[in-house]
């Protein structure tokens, strides 16, 4: 009986095998796309009944394999325990969902040769960097997942917005990568051995803790895309295809919370009270920043990637207060932040899946990203309107969908701060707190917007008014990721209890049993307190709804009729002069935009009697890019300009360096005390 | 180990270090090569000793090795390379005397704080001997620093690699495989950068390597 670890491994092994027969099949491209993404639908779907089968045997012990690659002497280690099932499950969920919705989308997809290999082996990357037990062999894998995904992002290379995006991310990408080496380092210590398990017995001194995770805050932030190291994000994950968008941005930051967690829940061993301010910063800053930047955005992919970073910084917060309890030692209270981060985590890769799999099937049906082009969509795309509706309601943390159970866990760890000893964190977190909840509000006004104006009123670009619903394997994708939504949202219970192994051996404690609580309702501390019951507020909501639509319908007139739009009482409006969605982010900017993006609007009248338009100018900055990244670039520039004339020495001069080099290092040597 | 045989090692050691500040003295090319020979002759004496109290023959063949090549064969292909280039009489030393000289006592001076530190409670015998062959190596590397002909940058660096077998041979149970590596890596070297400086000779009619940047359109 092979372990449950190595059938994983076979798992990624078939999916590197599926991209090795892509490259082959890449003269057949329509057969091809559909054999590819079946095999990867078929592999991931196996890799999940493996998964589940070990969920339900909650087995106590983890399952390991080692393989004779990678470092000498080390060789390469894998391990499955209870925090990595649940990663996986998120990732090859995603996968075999991204597979699913891809054996329809792929075949609108103009140079499949270029995104068939790198899907597979993007999947078994992402697999890989979950199982790894080694430094050395979570690095290479987090590797290989940042190069497959960037060979994704620069499908479509010749528009030169893509070839940015993928210049950016691969800089960003190595910038993370060599924070996590350092990481790494730092934890392996001057013994250099790299496994986790010696690693997590070593317990590095509070000093190396702190490096590592601000290290870890730098290596798994830039990937999650937390605030101010998200630039790449928002222009990465919409260059690539749609379902590998949804991949990236549903299933790729989670895996780099992943390694958030594994390194400073599992091997920095006991945390510092104050490394957790650090982390609920972060996060406040990120959840507020992110979903600003999504309301000024236009484009319907780029605002659903700006709104991932809203969800990691989500995530973040609850991470950081499940450090805070756990440094407290408050056991129940830091089960329920970390489950709340956890719980979200799962949530998020299916609503943001679902979000940019519609966005993929309006870009299908109409060739177009700009909200600002679209408009009506819901009466020539019903069944894709109605799921992306679903998935927006869950993602504004509504009742009685998944995003507002995982929310509301999060904000009952916020009102466990009072029982915090120390008056930093009484006093951050309600801060925190407040940010999380003008984020969750801000991100409902959002995500009214990319609902409004991409699919209501009318079509305001004639490729939209030609648009047809997405093909069967799209909306069966889509379908299946709505029904997960309700489900999760009305049954949290079931989610709460299969991530109680994760906690117990994260933090050694658990939330209450839920199964066991009457009614299916959900308690985060005790019933006195306060309790949640999703499937209560959803048959209330069913009940009142049909009512409504009874009574309307019984009591109403029954003639049907359907007439112009009232125009203000202006003649023939065009659908041009539609609400649009700059006009229905005003309010927020003109509340926010001053100070966030620096954002001027000016009015150009025309003189009277002149008969040109008046025009509106609207300046936004992206503050962060010009004040941290360009500055950085300048300097770059500057200095590889001047370092420039190291290039043109004599030989003799070049002898003389490396001589004075080393009599410096010498003299550092003997002079150090 | 008794005293005498400790002095006699030490003692050769020193007297490397001492040629070694003899080449960095030389300003004539044909006395620099002289004085090369020399340092591999003590070179070949101290190791040939370190074999008698050591007890390891196989470091005689390390001494007969240097003897052969680096005290007569590398010297004298040396001096037909001069005499065949013609430019005996030059001599250009980048930096003066004085300062080379006062820069050579400081590297000594660095080498032996540095090594008797991070070496105590080591063998007394290889403590020393690693010292000194420290020295030497930095000898060696301000002799190619600071001159700008190429023949002489080439001294420096076989008396360089003089030291680097010092040491080898200071530290018991070295592989002979090691020693021969490294003669033969010089002796390749000494072959590829003979090579080079006809090359030199052919293109620019002389083994100044400031030629070469003149060449690459660069001027000091």
């Amino acid at each position: 009986m092979i372990s449950d670890a190595a059938v994983l491994l076979w798992g990624v092994a078939s999916l590197l095998g599926t991209a090795v027969l892509a490259i082959a099949l890449s003269r057949t491209p329509g057969s091809g796309t559909r054999l590819v993404y079946g095999l990867t639908l078929g592999i991931s779907a196996t890799a999940l009944l493996v998964l589940a089968g070990r969920m339900l045997e909650a087995p106590v012990t983890p399952s390991t394999a080692v393989l004779p690659v990678g470092l000498p002497w080390v060789g390469a280690h894998f391990r499955l325990d209870a925090l990595s099932t649940f990663f996986l499950v998120v990732i090859n969920f995603g996968g075999a969902m991204a597979s699913l919705y891809g054996l329809g989308y792929g075949s609108h997809e103009p140079s499949p040769h270029r995104v068939l290999p790198f899907f597979p082996a993007f999947l078994a990357g992402m697999n890989l960097v979950v199982l790894a037990d080694d430094a050395f062999t979570f690095l290479l894998s987090w590797e290989f997942m940042s190069l497959s995904s960037w060979a994704l992002v620069i499908v479509h290379h010749r528009e030169r917005e893509n070839a940015r995006a993928g210049y950016i991310y691969l800089v960003m990408a190595s910038f993370g990568t060599l924070a996590l080496l350092l990481a790494f380092g730092l934890l392996s210590g001057p013994g250099g051995n790299y496994t986790f398990e010696a690693m997590r017995a070593a317990g590095p001194t509070p000093l190396v803790a702190t490096f590592v995770l601000a290290l870890m805050l730098l290596g798994a932030g830039s990937k999650a895309g937390l605030v101010p190291l998200h630039v790449w994000l928002p222009l990465a994950h919409p260059a690539a295809p749609s379902h590998v968008s949804a991949l990236m941005s549903g299933v790729m930051t989670k895996v780099a919370v992943y390694g958030f967690i594994r390194v400073v829940f599992d091997l920095l061993g006991e945390p510092t009270w104050w490394s957790s301010t650090i982390v609920l910063f972060f996060g406040g800053l990120t959840a507020v920043l992110g979903i600003l930047y999504a309301l000024m955005e236009k484009d319907l992919k780029r605002l659903l990637a700006y709104s991932t970073i809203e969800n990691i910084g989500v995530i973040f917060v609850s991470l950081g207060l499940a450090l805070a309890f756990k440094a407290n030692a408050m056991p129940s209270a830091a089960a329920l932040a970390l489950t709340a981060a956890l719980f979200h985590a799962l949530n998020h890769s299916f609503f943001k899946s679902l979000l940019f799999f519609g966005a993929g099937a309006v870009l299908t049906a109409t060739g177009e990203r700009d909200m600002e082009k679209l408009g009506g969509l819901i009466h020539r795309m019903p069944q894709t309107s109605f799921v992306f509706l679903v998935g927006c309601v869950a993602i504004s943390s509504l009742p009685p969908f998944n995003g507002f159970v995982s929310e509301w866990l999060a904000f009952q760890a916020v009102l466990q701060s009072p029982d915090l000893p120390q008056w930093g964190l009484k006093v951050m977190v309600p801060a925190v707190g407040g940010l999380l909840a003008l984020s969750a509000a801000l991100a409902a006004a959002c995500f009214v917007k990319a609902f409004g104006i991409t699919f209501l009123g009318r079509p305001r670009t004639s490729a939209v008014e030609h648009a047809h619903e997405a093909d069967r394997y799209s909306l069966a994708a889509m379908f299946i990721l709505a029904a997960l939504c309700l489900l999760a949202g009305i049954l949290p219970g079931f989610v709460i209890d299969g991530l109680s192994p994760v906690t117990l051996s994260l933090i050694g404690s658990r939330m209450p049993v839920q199964m066991a609580q009457p009614w299916l309702s959900i308690v985060p501390i005790a019933e006195s307190r306060s309790s949640y019951n999703g499937l209560l507020v959803f048959v209330f909501i069913a009940i009142s709804a049909s009512a409504a639509v009874y009574v309307i319908h019984r009591f109403a007139s029954h003639a049907l009729r359907r007439g112009p739009a009232w125009g203000c009482g202006f003649a023939d409006a065009v659908p041009g002069s539609q609400y649009t969605g700059v006009s229905f982010a005003q309010p927020i900017r003109r509340v926010f935009g001053a100070f966030v993006f620096r954002a001027t609007e000016s009015v150009e009248m025309p003189a009277p009697g002149e008969t040109g338009p008046a025009r509106f100018n609207l300046q936004i900055h992206d503050v962060i890019w010009e004040t941290l990244y360009l500055p950085i670039g300048k300097a770059l520039d500057f200095a590889t300009d001047h370092l420039n004339h190291l290039q043109f020495l004599t030989i003799r001069r070049y002898l003389t360096l490396v001589f004075l080099f080393l009599i410096v290092l010498l003299l550092v040597l003997a002079l150090w005390p | 180990m008794n005293g005498l045989t400790f002095d006699i090692a030490h003692l050769l050691a020193g007297g490397l270090v001492l040629v070694s500040f003899m080449m960095l003295y030389q300003d004539r090319l044909f006395a620099l090569i002289n004085v090369f020979a020399v340092h591999a002759i003590v070179l070949a004496l101290s190791v040939a000793w370190q074999a008698y109290i050591q007890d390891a023959h196989h470091l005689y063949v390390t001494a007969a090795i240097a003897l052969i090549f680096k005290a007569i064969v590398i010297p004298v292909g040396l001096h037909r390379i001069i005499q065949r280039l013609g430019i005996h009489r030059d001599i250009e030393t980048a930096v003066g005397i004085g300062p080379t000289m006062l820069a050579g006592i400081g590297l000594v001076t660095l080498s032996m704080v540095l090594m008797l530190r991070v070496t105590s409670g080591a063998d007394p015998l290889a403590r020393e001997d690693l010292a000194f062959a420290l020295s030497i190596i930095l000898l060696g590397l301000l002799v190619m620093v600071t001159r700008r002909n190429a023949v002489s940058q080439v001294v420096g660096f076989m008396s360089l690699e003089n030291g680097l077998v010092l040491a080898a041979t200071g530290a018991k149970g070295m592989p002979l495989v090691v020693e021969i590596s490294v003669a033969f890596s010089i002796l390749i070297a000494f072959i590829v950068i003979g090579v080079f400086l006809f090359r030199i000779r052919e293109r620019f009619d002389s083994v100044d390597v400031g030629a070469l940047d003149d060449y690459r359109g660069e001027h000091r």
